[in-house]
């Protein structure tokens, strides 16, 4: 019975089935008339044309890549430039044997195993009739005596080229970055039209973040080509667009101070306008070569940057995250006074050291012997570590987070290149999440004077201290002042304004803080007034020193006994002048020691200079 | 009947078997122009063709109830390489394609290509005909899932191929003219939603897709030389190894995807037409076994893989010609490459199968 039902139903299928091929082989046989009577208009009705054109078919569309902008620092000195450059090309459709050619070849000029390699790699990648270079950065002798043999050679050919290159190599590898050839990642999110003669791509910092306008854009030219496919002569050019050049703000005598006074030290130096946020020095040390990069590393100086201890890789201005130390009183202190915690005469009886109530443990002072009565003033400019433990006691972890949060504390700073690290600023909700455990008091305390969890990157820090200088502007940190296009020389200045504000209850607050600073530098016992002697203008500064290991109870620290890694980083934070400040700067020296005594002197001197070159000493 | 049953025997469908062949010997002369007279290309290709002509008649030998029951599983593992390779695929010309299985490198989506019609072929073959509307939506989400996976490789041209390859099974299996026009309007105004969720580069590729003018240095270039060396041919031809456009290299992928026009060039608008004649003699054996075949499952499939053979040879000879997009399709069994051939050739393996498996039973 269901077999019958079945079979009905079947012949019922195969009928529609028959019809649905019948009305697909119509469809079939319209579409093949359509591509008979197309082949029919070309080659019958438009043969004449086609023929023309074949005949004078000697034209070849090529890809000119555009030339990348250049980069110069704020003085107009070039730090990033285009070297020509000759390389052998290879085009693997026009050669029947690619080893054979190579072998030849390698009779006239040095071919590297690993050249092959990266040949073949890029052959496999790209299409048969692009040019693929083989050897790249010939030398003159190399290109002469290629061009004698050059007719042995039908598909090989010398290649000029430009190639990027850095005057000043270590000196702002961090900044600037460098350009490296394009590689398996790139080509997934780039224009491949655009890119189709270009080599290289912005890898690391301003190369990379302003890739876009570096680059420009592609043009093409026809060119008339004899049998074996060599060009003639030139017969339409469409001009690329060369990249923008690109000003930095980096102000390059400030900048050699403070890599000559790192003295190649681990360690990052950064400074800026707080007016404007154009960042002046961007130190981050040791440095590498970034020419290395350009055209591929070795893989050994790669491995030998890679295990170094000092970590030149790292960019540490953005990328190096410390504790905080006692550079963040200043703000614990704003904070402190904001929420009306303290007023600025309250004192603070310091005995060397705290205890919370009921609890044996004791949190020592750096002096042994206590700073007695402390107000903030005194708190601030000899740094009293016990003012800031009760200080946090008294605020609690909560306002303490908003407040310092404000300052930018734990956040990225939004500097124009990437890589930028968050850093910590802690909270409950942060270690509930991350470490899954509750927040204890002691925490607290610690944190008022930059330790325990808190971290920075130097970079947060001088944007901190460029908002106290500002009595409250936040002002992004940038590189990239203006970009300039290289054929109208035509300027386009980019405008950077303050985005936000932070308002105080009162506005004393500001001068408070102010006040105090100035005094660690300029009044008697400051902890850094050697660093203040003498100086003809005002500036305004605080001394930290961050632990890297915890000293025990019963220790001492001496420094003589620790090894060098785990010796305290050195910090200093500071603007001038106090009156209208042009330069904020923030300073770590990595296992430098103190910071009154390592770190205050740098700022000392790149203010020296800086307020001499800018001529604002107004000041005896 | 004396022939059919040697033709039964073998499981071998000599009509079939003769036209693919011819087309075979077609490619070969034209490779070894279309080559530069490279005679190792031949023999590459030569030895390519025998290999897939081999697979070709092993899979004749399955009896296609035997196939069919592959079909889902088939249809899974297809789906689960078409993910790994979007994890782990190589990178080719700009787009993840391969899986590198040490041995060779494997395309999923040339799978796909087989697998996904035989997928609806299956799933439709024991519902009753023509699929109500609840059948046709569950065909679509079989489609379309291995269509937006190939898609994201991004390889938009085999997405395509896959997704026509699947409808056709579905037009032969009767869908209704209202529903077909639903899903056509459907399609239409998922476009710009599809485009609202794209990357700018996506984008960018999908323009240059459509408009290849734009790119001179890209498509636009291969369609301007191809149009050039179809013209110049002429009606007769310039004659074997005549070519100049061809031969000065002016013309890219000309013993692969453009294959067709070193032949117009060379055989002109007459070997045009003697070409399309063995391919419509290849078509209509197809149609014609299809509509013969003994079951459900063996007219939908048969039916779907010669429509889809239909369709490369539209879309390449429509791109060579200037009139589709370029996309990477080859000609049929006249190209130069390997894997596009083992599918195609496995694909009228199971055709022959189709056909000489029949058993004809006296009721």
């Amino acid at each position: 019975m269901a077999k019958e039902f079945n079979l009905k139903d079947q012949d019922h299928e195969s009928g529609l089935i028959a019809r649905r091929v019948y009305i697909s082989a119509f469809i079939i046989l319209m579409l093949i008339i359509m591509i008979i009577s197309r082949v029919f208009y070309l080659t019958v009705l438009q043969h004449d044309h086609y023929t023309t054109l074949s005949q004078s078919n000697r034209v070849k569309i090529t890809p000119i890549p555009p030339i990348r902008g250049l980069i110069y620092s704020r003085d107009g000195v070039i730090l990033a430039e285009n070297k020509p450059t000759f390389s052998l090309g290879v085009v693997p459709e026009q050669i029947d044997d690619i080893d054979e050619t190579i072998g030849k070849l390698k009779e006239i000029v040095s071919i590297e195993d690993s050249d092959i390699v990266r040949f073949k790699k890029a052959v496999k990648k790209k299409r048969r009739f692009e040019n693929i270079p083989l050897r790249l950065n010939l030398n003159k002798e190399e290109v002469a005596l290629f061009a004698v043999n050059r007719h042995r050679f039908p598909g090989v050919d010398v290649v000029a080229g430009l190639n990027r290159y850095y005057p000043l190599g270590a000196k702002l590898v961090h900044t600037i970055g460098y350009v490296a050839r394009i590689d398996d990642d790139d080509v997934k999110s780039l224009d491949e039209s655009n890119y189709s003669g270009t080599t290289h791509i912005g890898k690391l910092g301003i190369e990379k973040s302003y890739e876009s306008l570096l680059h420009g854009d592609v043009g093409h030219q026809q060119v008339e080509v004899n049998a074996q496919g060599r060009v003639i002569r030139v017969l339409d050019r469409t001009a690329p667009k060369p990249g923008e050049n690109i000003h930095l703000t980096i102000d390059l005598s400030l900048q050699q101070i403070a890599i000559d006074a790192l003295e190649n030290r681990r360690g990052a130096i950064v400074a800026m306008d707080p007016r404007n946020g154009d960042v002046l020095t961007f130190v981050s040390s040791p440095g590498y070569d970034p020419n290395k990069f350009v055209n591929g590393i070795d893989s050994k100086s790669y491995n030998l940057l890679l295990a170094s201890k000092d970590k030149p890789l790292i960019n540490r201005v953005i990328q190096g995250t410390y504790p905080p130390g006692s550079t963040v009183k200043p703000f614990m202190g704003l904070v402190g006074l904001e929420n009306g915690v303290r007023v600025n005469a309250d004192e603070s009886w310091c005995p060397g050291w705290f205890s919370l109530k009921g609890h044996e443990h004791r949190y020592r002072d750096w002096k042994k012997q206590g700073h007695g009565h402390t107000n903030l003033h005194k708190a601030i400019m000899q740094s009293c570590d016990v003012y800031f433990y009760t200080l946090a006691y008294e605020l609690g972890i909560d306002r303490i987070f908003e407040g310092m949060s404000r300052f930018g504390f734990g956040q990225i700073t939004g500097i124009d290149i990437g890589g930028e690290k968050k850093a910590l600023m802690p909270s409950r909700e942060w270690k509930r999440n991350a470490l899954g455990q509750a927040w204890f008091p002691g925490e607290t305390l610690i944190l008022g004077i930059g330790q325990g969890y808190a971290l920075t990157t130097p970079l947060q820090l001088v944007k901190a201290t460029a908002t106290l200088a500002n009595k409250g502007h936040i002002i992004r940190p940038r590189l990239v002042s203006s970009t300039s296009n290289s054929i109208s020389n035509e300027v386009n200045a980019l405008h950077n304004h303050s985005e936000n504000k932070i308002e105080l209850s009162n506005s004393v607050y500001w001068d408070d803080v102010i006040t105090s600073m100035k005094d660690v530098v300029h009044g008697v016992g400051g902890t850094a007034w050697r660093s203040g002697l003498n100086a003809k203008y005002n500036f305004a500064g605080k001394t930290g020193t961050a632990q890297v290991i915890g000293i025990a109870q019963d220790e001492e620290y001496k420094k003589e006994e620790i090894a060098e890694e785990f010796q305290d980083h050195a910090l200093f934070i500071a603007f001038a002048p106090v009156e209208s400040p042009r330069i904020a700067i923030a300073i770590i020296v990595e296992n430098g020691g103190g910071g009154s005594k390592t770190a205050a002197p740098i700022a000392r001197r790149m203010f020296d200079h800086f307020m001499k070159y800018r001529d604002l000493i107004t000041k005896g | 009947m004396d022939e059919q049953s040697l033709g039964q025997r073998l499981h071998i469908d000599f009509p079939l078997f003769f036209g693919i062949l011819v087309l075979c010997i077609v490619g070969l002369i034209v490779i070894y122009s279309a080559g530069g007279q490279d005679m190792n290309l031949v023999y590459r290709q030569a030895v390519k063709l025998l290999i897939a002509l081999v697979g070709m008649i092993i899979i004749a030998q399955m009896p296609p109830a035997e196939i069919a029951r592959w079909s889902f599983g088939l249809y899974v593992f297809g789906i689960i390489l078409l993910i790994l390779v979007i994890f782990y695929g190589d990178i080719g010309k700009g787009a993840q394609r391969w899986l590198d299985l040490k041995v060779f490198r494997f395309q999923p989506s040339e799978l796909m290509k087989l697998s996904v019609p035989m997928m609806v072929a299956y799933y439709l073959a024991d519902k009753t005909l023509p699929p109500n509307i609840l059948r046709v939506a569950t065909v679509c989400v079989l489609i379309t899932l291995p269509v937006l996976l190939i898609a994201k490789q991004p390889d938009l041209g085999t997405a395509l191929l896959v997704a026509t390859a699947g409808f056709s099974v579905l037009f032969i299996a009767g869908i209704s003219w209202r529903l077909l026009t639903i899903m056509g309007g459907l399609g239409a105004a998922g476009a710009p939603i599809l485009w609202y969720f794209m990357h700018d580069y996506q984008k960018r590729r999908v323009l240059t897709f459509l408009n290849p003018e734009n790119d001179p240095l890209g498509a636009g270039y291969h369609t301007i030389q191809s149009k050039i060396a179809i013209g110049s041919g002429g009606f007769y031809g310039k004659g074997w190894l005549n070519g100049t456009q061809s031969h000065l290299e002016f013309l890219p992928e000309r013993s692969t995807d453009f294959i067709f026009a070193v032949f117009c060039e060379e055989f002109g608008m007459l070997g045009v037409l003697f070409l399309l004649c063995i391919y419509l003699f290849i078509i209509s054996r197809g149609l014609y076994i299809a509509i013969n075949a003994q079951d459900t499952f063996g007219r939908l499939f048969a039916s779907g893989l010669t429509l889809t053979f239909f369709v490369y040879i539209f879309v390449n000879m429509g791109m060579v010609t200037g009139q589709l997009p370029v996309v990477g399709v080859p000609l049929p069994l006249v190209s130069h490459g390997g894997t596009s051939m083992v599918t195609l050739m496995i694909g009228f393996g199971i055709i022959m199968a189709i056909h000489t498996h029949r058993r004809f039973l006296s009721f």
